[in-house]
């Protein structure tokens, strides 16, 4: 027998749920009277958001101790077409209590007698959390004919190998613990929604709560704990253990997001699940922890956009004209192909802290490394945390887990520890390489994965850092095997994190094809021949030597603080390699300016012989270029624009920096060969293609063969940033000119939205930094979205040498009204209307270049300024 | 149309009324003493029912400013004028037939303190208003919203920092502390405020008088020039433009809390009728920002101001150059 509240008009006076429960819409409250796999009537409470589903339906379903009301944001933004499904479990939430403690393998059976009785019979995504997660992939093995997808957020279905099971959940599994944690007490009911950061607001915590009252109500609170197997003896363990196994054969379209900050399942609960579904597409939401449908309610989007692209045939970019160029070019070399051409050679291929390293030796050592590496169980598309400083061992590791087929993850130092660690312990590796310090450092950020160990040293520091091998074991076991097979050119070969403006590093993913397509365009556009050697002073590029065919040099800096660079270190590492080429950051040029008369005539003599200076990492103004001239009096000099989803995108010299003159932005030159650049205007109707309409202000977007494959486990991430396929969108805001040249004029982060329409910082920013009295300048905007005013932020010009930047981020500025005359010659020669005039010692920078102004920070502090007292 | 100007003797219901009878509309003004504007008089008290009942009838709509607008006094005087004025004023105009009522309110009735950035027409607040003034004045739009109806369309229009030659309220005041040395700045200085040009303000009341109906009716509105300032740079400015010195003694916020709570305490007590040198209200006014999103007053009004700041600061400094003649 089936009674169920009419699905047109919902009784909703016949809801036992409270009206005004936040996001909560009332009528979506049904109950329904169903028969138990036992012939018991029971009353179930679920959410239906009433759709007719032309496309199908998304079955929600609940862990402990929450109810369907976790879904709450699923119900409001399914996409049209989906009706969507949230019941509550059998004595949990507002559906009846029973008189027995119900198994997982009774609630998988549940599920289908409920989703009989509410006629679910076409297609269907499920959506698990929690052990919810385990249970609807229960339902969706036994409904295979109907299942569409399959979608978990913080599920596990098996304990990972050599794992006891979630720490919390074990103490909730206590016998003395249980009675009275899960169901005397609501302590584990309300643990369970104060594991978030920043805390849920109240409102939230108690309606997740509020079906929980009173110990006869919890029940199945803790029952449902006792009912996780952990061992071989319990009795649901062979179901869940079936259960799991079967996830397996789920060859349907999955997607996974997750909060790392669950203390109930930790990352190996995701690589387990991914493992399961290698299918899947995974979206983490970093800072979120295990109620991740609250901490990210952006979660909602995320499955909306995949059940959108689920029906949506995939859109054919074409061929990229463009790209017709590039291929051209000589792509069959693979990264470590002239290291195998020039195995004999004795000439030097890097030069390091005095010491020179010939092609052969490199050559040979790869080869040795590359085979250990793959005798000592480093498969094909295993990832490999890189914790050692630039030298002739990061290089030879590099190469060898490349020709392994192993996948490179590098985190940039500039993230700091923090920032590391949470970049490399979401990025599943397999295994890590360092030194002393980078394997001590790896423990402590609790890495996952095997240990190589640069060079292990006694066996007591070996047995500390864990470490298995050391290179020279790799090389010596690599001797006598056999090499393994090249990677294919579309599989992985890096994960490159570093620190963005904003937020968390993205993971950025590279395919082999990708980066030799980059090493191809960086030969292409500094027309670097055999002739050619180069200075390696800007970090991304100190791997590059060996790719492109060139000896290269590290001057003895720590390369991830650039500003330690003088004009001698430069010199002796430019005499090194006899170098004709230098790659630096800005940051690193300022101080060898700074240097320049410290150089001896034999150091001038090193100089003189550069024929070309690329400075990358963030714009550089003419004057600071022309200064390098002085120093590097034969060098042609370039700066190029780009990112590190895509490197280089444009270039340009200091000749053709001043016959652009002045313009709205900084001028970063042409397109490469090969590499197109259009725009997603900022205002009017969308478009379908970027567009290269001169003068048009927007969203940079590019499209080359060196454009990154995608963000790493960050599906909705990379589906936004690929919203016009094929184009990567930079986030980045500009304009192209009348002869083709694009001007960057901020970031899409810093437009500020006025009133009268939107603003890009960096036109309004040089203008003001052209005034005598102003050493620099940030424009950002105060306000809420549309109605914005804009202050200005000047570090007025002393006589004195400009305040020392702090590397820490986030140090007040000490912003103040600017005087009134200075305030008066900066409203004049910004060209836009501004609110405020602040005045500074300094401006925050980005951390990594310490060249960019960060204006995040910069908004945050003027904020708070502009705001008063508070 | 007829229009009925009540507080006309003020700066701004003057300008406004000047302004209304300028372009040709038939203008009767309404307060106790002579207005000097020109127009048809009625001198009488706003919650006098009989004196009210005479001037709003035949009126096509009434633009109600009256309201005693002071920090000293007792409750009972701001809510004989604010309240019961705007209660009688109100049913006299739903008495005699009038379409359109424009109320003037202002931002002070939604603001408890709290830093007002980019912010919206917030509901007026009694409870939470600071103050005497700003609290009748809650009680007085919530009264005039209630009272929107299809026989009779209400706006509440809250101009906010209303300045300009011949203002006694606000720049009289400041000029007056700075050039006796009694005008610190609070803290930094740098909070935002937004403040509006008399005659911009007087163009927006006309405008709405002009769509208040059944496109624009039953909400509040702030009403500011758009250009918010450093509090510090406004300062500066008038004083540039009055001749005097700019504040140069700076008092930290918390202290002068401290102290405008305690005047506050000692004026209460003491029920003295003079301008306190600092109030608590005062001390939050200039240490917090209040500005405000503009975009809809603007669509709903059709009104942008013409004046605003620079043009504003130029016109100040010639009338004091000109000796301060009367406006």
């Amino acid at each position: 027998m089936v009674t169920t509240s009419p699905l047109t008009a919902p009784d909703a006076s016949r809801s036992p749920v409270p009206h005004h429960l936040p996001g909560l819409d009332p009528s979506w409250s049904r109950t329904v009277t169903v028969e138990d796999t036992d012939g018991v009537p029971r009353t179930w409470h679920y959410l239906d958001n009433g759709v007719e589903p032309v496309h199908g339906t998304v079955l929600c379903v609940h862990g402990n101790p929450t109810w369907s009301y976790l879904w709450r944001g699923m119900l409001a933004a399914a996409p049209p077409g989906w009706r969507v499904v949230a019941p509550d479990h059998l004595g949990m939430g507002w559906s009846a209590r029973t008189e027995q403690p119900r198994t997982v393998e009774q609630r998988v059976a549940d599920l289908g007698t409920l989703t009989d009785a509410l006629g679910i019979d076409g297609p269907v995504v499920t959506l698990g959390h929690d052990w919810g997660g385990a249970i609807s992939l229960g339902w969706a093995q036994a409904h295979r004919d109907q299942l569409r997808g399959v979608v978990t957020g913080n599920t596990a279905v098996a304990q990972p190998p050599g794992d006891f099971g979630p720490p919390l959940i074990r103490l909730a599994h206590l016998p003395g613990f249980r009675p009275f944690g899960c169901v005397a007490t609501p302590i584990f009911v309300r643990a369970t929604s104060n594991l978030s950061r920043p805390a849920l607001p109240r409102e939230v915590r108690d309606a997740l709560a509020l079906p929980y009252s009173g110990a006869a109500r919890r029940t199945a609170v803790g029952d449902f704990v006792a009912d996780i197997p952990f061992a071989e003896g319990h009795p649901s363990f062979p179901f869940v253990d079936a259960l799991a196994e079967g996830v397996r054969t789920l060859d349907v379209p999955a997607l996974l997001f997750w909060g790392p900050r669950d203390p109930v399942f930790g990352e190996r609960y995701l690589a387990d699940l991914q493992d399961r579904l290698p299918q899947a597409e995974v979206h983490r939401y970093e800072g979120a922890s295990h109620l991740v449908t609250e901490d990210a309610p952006e979660y909602a989007g995320l499955v909306a956009a995949w059940l959108t692209d689920l029906d949506a045939s995939p859109v054919d970019p074409g061929p990229d004209p463009a790209a017709a160029v590039a291929s051209a070019d000589g792509l069959s070399d693979r990264l470590w192909s002239v290291l195998e051409r020039r195995r004999e050679d004795r000439s030097p291929v890097i030069a390091v802290d005095g010491g020179l390293v010939s092609w052969a030796a490199l050559s040979h050592r790869v080869s040795e490394l590359a085979a250990g590496m793959a005798a000592t169980g480093v498969r094909p598309g295993d990832r490999i945390g890189v914790l050692v400083e630039p030298s002739a061992d990061l290089t030879s590791v590099v190469y060898a887990a490349w020709r392994a087929g192993a996948v490179v993850v590098v985190a940039d130092k500039g993230l700091g520890f923090t920032g590391m660690r949470r970049a490399l312990r979401g990025a599943s590796l397999d295994h890590v390489v360092g030194g002393r310090a980078g394997l001590a450092a790896a423990a402590a950020m609790g890495l996952p994965g095997s240990r190589i160990a640069v060079d292990a040293g006694p066996p007591a520091v070996r047995r500390l850092l864990g470490a298995e091998h050391d290179l020279d074991e790799l090389a010596r076991i690599g001797r006598g095997t056999a090499m393994p097979p090249e990677p294919d050119l579309d599989a992985d070969c890096a994960v490159l994190f570093t620190s963005g403006a904003t937020g968390p590093a993205k993971g950025v993913a590279y395919r082999h094809r990708q980066a030799a397509a980059q090493v191809g365009l960086v030969r292409a556009t500094y027309d670097l021949g055999p002739d050619d050697s180069f200075v390696a002073a800007f970090a991304p590029f100190s791997l590059l030597g060996p790719a492109l065919g060139l000896a290269s040099s590290l001057p003895a800096i720590d390369v991830t603080a650039p500003d330690t660079l003088t004009a001698p270190l430069l010199a002796d590492a430019a005499a090194a390699v006899g170098a004709t080429v230098v790659f630096a950051s800005p940051a690193a040029l300022r101080r060898v300016v700074a240097t320049r008369d410290e150089v001896s005539p034999a150091q001038q003599e090193a100089l003189g012989r550069v024929r070309l200076l690329m400075s990358a990492g963030a714009p550089v103004p003419s004057a600071l270029l022309r200064s390098v001239g002085e120093v590097l009096p034969s060098a042609s000099l370039h700066t190029p624009y780009g990112m590190t989803e895509a490197l280089p995108v444009t270039d340009v010299s200091l000749e053709e920096i001043t016959a652009a003159g002045a313009g709205e932005g900084v001028c970063v030159g042409h397109p490469l060969a090969g590499v197109s650049v259009g725009i997603v205007p900022l205002t009017g109707p969308s478009v379908d293609q970027p567009v290269t309409d001169p003068g048009v202000t927007g969203e940079i977007c590019v499209r080359a063969a060196h454009v990154k494959d995608r963000y790493d486990a960050l599906w909705m991430t990379q589906r936004a940033s690929a919203r016009h396929p094929g184009w990567h969108r930079t986030g980045d805001v500009g304009h192209l000119d009348d002869e083709g040249r694009l001007w960057v004029e901020g970031r899409t982060a810093h437009l500020i939205s006025t009133a009268g329409g939107l603003v890009t910082p960096v036109g309004p920013e040089q203008r003001v930094e052209a005034l005598a009295t102003v050493h620099a300048a940030g424009l950002v905007g105060v306000g809420p979205e549309g109605a914005q005013v804009l202050a200005a932020v000047v570090v007025p010009a002393t006589d004195g040498p400009p305040a020392p930047a702090p590397r820490r981020r986030g140090g007040s500025l000490g912003l103040r009204l600017a005087e009134h005359h200075l305030a008066e010659s900066v409203r004049g020669a910004a060209g836009v209307p501004l609110a405020a005039v602040l005045r500074a010692d300094r401006l925050p920078l980005d951390i990594r270049h310490a060249s960019k102004v960060d204006r995040t920070e910069l908004a945050r502090q003027a904020s708070d300024v502009l705001a008063g007292r508070g | 149309m007829r229009v009925l100007v009540t507080g006309a003797s003020g700066l701004l219901g003057r300008t406004t009324a000047t302004a209304l009878a300028a372009r040709g509309d038939d203008v009767t003004v309404l307060q106790r003493r002579p207005s000097g504007t020109g127009c048809r008089e009625v001198l009488g008290d706003v919650a006098d029912a009989v004196v009210v009942e005479r001037a709003v009838r035949g009126q096509d709509a009434v633009l109600h400013l009256a309201a005693k607008v002071d920090v000293v006094g007792p409750l009972v005087e701001y809510e004989r004028a604010n309240v019961a004025g705007t209660r009688t004023v109100l049913a006299a105009a739903r008495r005699t037939g009038v379409g359109r009522f424009v109320h003037v309110s202002s931002p002070s009735v939604a603001h408890a303190g709290r830093p007002l950035v980019g912010a919206p027409a917030d509901p007026a607040d009694p409870a939470h208003a600071r103050g005497h003034y700003a609290a009748t004045k809650a009680v007085a739009e919530q009264l005039v919203l209630a009272a929107d109806s299809p026989d009779l369309a209400v706006l509440a229009v809250r101009p906010h920092l209303v300045w300009g030659p011949g203002d006694t309220q606000l720049v009289a005041r400041l000029v007056d502390r700075a050039r006796t040395g009694r005008l610190p700045l609070l803290g930094p200085a740098t909070a935002l405020i937004d403040t509006t040009y008399v005659t911009d303000a007087a163009d927006a009341l006309v405008a709405a008088v002009d769509a208040c109906g059944p496109d624009a009716h039953g909400e509040a509105l702030v009403v500011s020039g758009g250009e918010p300032r450093p509090v510090g740079e406004v300062l500066e400015r008038v004083c540039l433009a009055a001749g005097v010195p700019p504040p140069r003694r700076r008092l930290p916020v918390p202290l002068g809390l401290a102290a405008g709570a305690a005047v506050d305490a000692v004026w209460a007590a003491t029920s003295r009728r003079d301008q306190p040198p600092l109030t608590r209200f005062l001390v939050e006014q200039l240490s917090t920002a209040h500005w405000f999103d503009q975009r809809r007053t603007r669509e709903r009004l059709r009104w942008t101001p013409v004046v605003g700041l620079e043009e504003g600061f130029a016109r100040l400094g010639r009338w004091y150059a000109a000796g301060c003649p009367p406006v």
